[in-house]
């Protein structure tokens, strides 16, 4: 909590120290039905902010991709007897704002409102029909299908969402993660309102959920809070285990022609799991290969060097699963095999050689160093209580954020590399116009 | 909608909680003070404590972008702010971007028309970092050639990738240019690609020496900070900096315009969309003070948020509109512009939504908004001022953004009590005044096939490789 921070630090020990601890202080609980609360105390600013989240991404979809999102979708378009300009005239005229969304691993709900119970509390009421009684009226839902046919229809218009989204079919293939969380007009076409009913009952359970608060609450305040938002949820089951993310076997390539004028390109594999024993060390090793904007190796051997693109980057997306590590770019058609070379080779020398020690001390001073606007504010905060919540990462996270950086030896990047990053068994997607 | 504003390296907007235009962009903030000093060579500094966390951003504004250039160097102002990572005699290439990242800290630049600005979000002791590297680029930056021929092509596939491949973008384009004529409002901040062909290093060493000097420049520190120890921190490394001579800008005023006017942009997409614009005034240029804020209101009362009417009678309702969108910068510098985008449903088409837009805005000339509405943009005003408070950033940039278009910080003080004063009967005269078929620049996406002669993809591996 950042009052605690002030009383901790003196401006000197300030100016030495880059392994700065100013974690928020979490409490955490569970609910009489099941929910696993975290909750961070910040009175600094009037205001509340709550994240709810469910397992109940498009890992959920089953054979029908897009359920989840559109579930998600229509949770404040009807509640409790209210419509959706009901529901959105309530919320706005109080000054408070949710919203939501839904991705591979999670559907979730965010809510913001001032922390005056005379807004606090009907906006809350509110929230609390939207999550406990969402009516899917029949013309919101076939509305909502309607909009979400013209989304997919747009992400076809553009070569970076293509690229996407058939990248994550080859990578995953017949696993749950493959699915395309927007759908596509074949399977959103096919969706039913019942469908969604179904969903919505068997995933948006109090053990299915995580529910992140931060802001100007005590813990009993907190407490009533959440109880009076959750309580009356189904218990319900939590979501069973994903299954197993199969390694690639080999190398694979896909070419999509777009009329762009860029080719955009995905290169990579399943990689790291959130609680990954391997996190660590390859978000290091990543950091300097191409995961630090413009001092990132990768920028500078395509970018700064080549002028090949305006964006070079390679990244881990932790999930509940392996998700993917990604190398990408985008560059004009007729360079991107050389594009691609530069690339190529970048990760390739970096698995050779791994990174030297000078650009181990760099990155290891920037983590860290940055470490404090990782919690800045109460909105960094409460999402990282939904991910720590969500993932079952140990409460002290944040706290041994920085002093596992700290341990994070050379040795331990490259070996990490080399047994999880084969550059032999990637899918290389791409999407462009013609050489 | 948002602010069109180019980055020297990719980050999403949101994330950047960047300006955006209708009400929630500004409200005054008590909580910390606000303190403002000038260094004798002209470098206004202006200081806002926040406490909450042991970080700060600092910022530096220059007033230049792409609403001071003209036909022939566009996207000079968005290059040179490219060029600003590439090194001065004590600092070579990278040593900026090396030095602040070794600090812990995060870094980027952005450009718009009216102003560019470079900024670092760092741990508080760290501030002496950023007024070092930042003073020094401010005065002696290099520009070598060799560096400059690649980061141009850096910036074509930005334009490459922003506007080209993205069939709305290359709209929006067209429709400002369209919009105005003698305006550099028509101008688009990443600039035409004939103009980044032809670009020249000397243009961007004029363009350094024309705009960059301590006189020209605002620097915004918000943070967990000491505004007098910054202010001497601001004198050690800025004063020694020798002011300049910087000649304003003229004031290019649009022409009046003489009638609709109507484009029609051809290019492979799946989906119409449509974009509209009226001329309206700004803060800057208002005849009468308060027409900016009733605009705004305006503006609020069609799209400040999912209650607002757009959402709730063409989104839902009458369901015409897949997505539809108003927006009002009054903040602007030049060229008020008075927007609104959509994109219809299935079963409706382009035109049918210009004509429920129309519609949209003939309700507001005639009939006026209801206390409920009204009450209801001033309800989220009076929560969005507390809600900007949770990001140094966006305080810092509120007001970095008003320094440097010429409003001083100050409005942001009085924004909410002008829309408090706003009648709905002011609204129905902005609405009949500025919002009329004269004063209307309307295009049209016209999707063209993405593909129909070839087959959608070609496999040149094999089968799943599971």
């Amino acid at each position: 909590m950042r009052t605690i921070i002030k009383s901790l630090l003196l401006p000197l020990l300030v100016l030495v120290s880059s392994a700065l601890q100013a974690a928020p202080k979490i409490q955490n609980w569970e609910t009489s039905n099941g929910a696993r609360v975290l909750f961070v105390e910040a009175h600094d600013l009037p205001m509340i902010d709550i994240r709810v989240v469910f397992d109940a991404g498009a890992a959920r979809d089953g054979k029908t991709a897009g359920l989840a999102k559109m579930t998600s979708a229509l949770l404040d378009q009807g509640a409790g007897g209210l419509n959706a300009d009901e529901i959105a005239i309530g919320m706005e005229s109080l000054g408070a704002s949710l919203g939501g969304g839904s991705e591979r691993d999670m559907g979730w709900l965010t809510f913001r409102s001032l922390s005056d119970r005379k807004l606090l509390n009907p906006a809350l009421a509110l929230f609390k029909k939207v999550l406990n009684q969402p009516d899917f009226p029949e013309e919101d839902f076939k509305r909502e299908q309607k909009r979400m046919l013209i989304s997919a229809r747009y992400r076809g218009q553009k070569p970076g969402s293509i690229a996407g989204e058939k990248y994550y079919q080859l990578l995953y293939g017949d696993h749950p993660y493959a699915s395309i969380p927007g759908g596509d007009e074949k399977s959103l076409s096919s969706l039913t309102r019942e469908q969604l009913q179904t969903f919505y009952k068997q995933y948006y359970v109090a053990k299915n959920a995580v529910i992140a608060v931060v802001g100007d609450l005590t813990t009993k305040q907190a407490k009533k809070v959440v109880n009076d938002l959750v309580g009356k949820l189904p218990a319900g089951e939590q979501a069973p285990g994903l299954p197993e993310v199969s390694p690639l076997k080999k190398a694979d390539k896909k070419i999509i022609t777009h009329p762009s004028t860029q080719s955009h390109v995905l290169i990579g594999a399943p990689g790291v799991y959130r609680g990954d024993p391997d996190y660590f060390p390859l978000y290091m090793g990543n950091f300097i290969l191409g995961g630090s904007g413009l001092v990132s190796r990768i920028s500078d051997e395509v970018r700064e060097k080549r002028g090949l693109s305006y964006s070079a980057y390679s990244y881990f997306s932790p999930m509940a699963k392996p998700g993917p590590f990604t190398l990408g770019l985008q560059t004009k058609n007729d360079k991107r095999e050389e594009a691609i070379k530069v690339l190529r080779k970048t990760l390739q020398d970096f698995l050779d050689k791994g990174p030297t020690d000078k650009e181990i001390t760099a990155a290891r001073k920037n983590i860290t160093g940055g470490f404090p606007m990782r919690v800045s504010s109460n909105s960094k905060i409460v999402e990282y209580l939904a991910m720590i919540g969500f993932y079952k990462l140990p409460l002290d996270y944040l706290d041994k954020f920085n002093p596992t950086i700290e341990a994070v030896t050379k040795e331990q990047i490259i070996d990490a590399f080399k047994r999880r990053v084969d550059p032999d068994k990637m899918v290389t997607v791409i999407v462009g116009g013609d050489t | 909608m948002t602010r069109r504003m180019y980055m020297r390296h990719f980050v999403t907007l949101a994330g950047l909680a960047v300006a955006s235009v209708s009400l929630l962009v500004s409200a005054a903030q008590k909580n910390g003070a606000v303190h403002e000093y000038q260094l004798d060579n002209g470098l206004k500094l202006i200081v806002k404590e926040d406490h909450r966390a042991p970080i700060m951003v600092s910022q530096v504004w220059y007033k230049v972008g792409s609403s001071y250039e003209h036909d022939g160097i566009t996207g000079l102002s968005h290059v040179l702010e490219h060029m600003m990572f590439k090194g001065t005699e004590k600092y070579p290439s990278g040593e900026f971007s090396r030095i602040i990242s070794e600090n812990g800290g995060r870094e980027n630049a952005f450009t718009s028309s009216d102003y560019t600005a470079y900024f670092q979000t760092m741990e508080k002791s760290r501030l002496p970092v950023s007024f070092e590297l930042e003073a020094d680029r401010m005065r002696n930056l290099l520009i070598p050639d060799e560096e400059f021929l690649k980061e141009v092509k850096v910036v074509m596939e930005e334009r490459r990738m922003r506007t080209d491949d993205n069939p709305q973008a290359l709209t929006y384009e067209q429709f400002k240019a369209t919009a105005f004529v003698s305006s550099p409002s028509r101008i688009p901040v990443i600039g035409w690609m004939d103009d980044l062909e032809n670009m020249e290093v000397a243009d961007l060493r004029d363009w350094y020496q024309k705009w960059y000097a301590p006189n020209n420049a605002t620097v915004v520190v918000v943070g967990d900070v000491d505004p007098d120890e910054v202010h001497a921190l601001a004198k050690k490394h800025f004063g020694p900096l020798k002011a300049d001579k910087i000649s304003p800008p003229k004031p290019r005023k649009e022409i009046k315009q003489l009638g609709q006017k109507r484009i029609v942009v051809k290019a492979p997409a799946e989906l119409p969309f449509l974009t509209m614009g009226y001329k309206v005034p700004i803060l800057l240029d208002a005849e009468t003070a308060w027409e900016p804020y009733a605009l705004d209101v305006l503006a609020g009362v069609l799209d400040g948020g999912n209650s607002a009417r757009l959402s709730s009678q063409l989104v839902r309702g009458s369901e015409i509109a897949a997505s539809a969108g108003a927006g009002y910068d009054m903040y602007d510098r030049l060229g008020g512009f008075f927007i609104m985008q959509g994109t219809p449903s299935a079963e409706h088409s382009v035109k049918e939504l210009e004509e429920a837009l129309l519609a949209q805005i003939k309700q507001m000339q005639e009939k006026p908004v209801s206390q409920a509405e009204l009450d209801r943009v001033k309800a989220q005003i009076r929560s969005a001022k507390v809600y900007e408070l949770d990001s140094v950033f966006y305080q810092a940039m509120q007001i970095g953004m008003l320094e440097t278009v010429g409003i001083e910080w100050q409005e942001l003080d009085r924004y909410s009590g002008e829309i408090d004063k706003v009648t709905p009967d002011q609204v129905i005269q902005v609405a009949k005044k500025y919002l009329v078929a004269d004063k209307l620049t309307v295009a049209e996406l016209d999707p063209q096939p993405i593909d129909p002669n070839k087959p959608p993809s070609r496999d040149s591996g094999a089968g799943h490789g599971h």
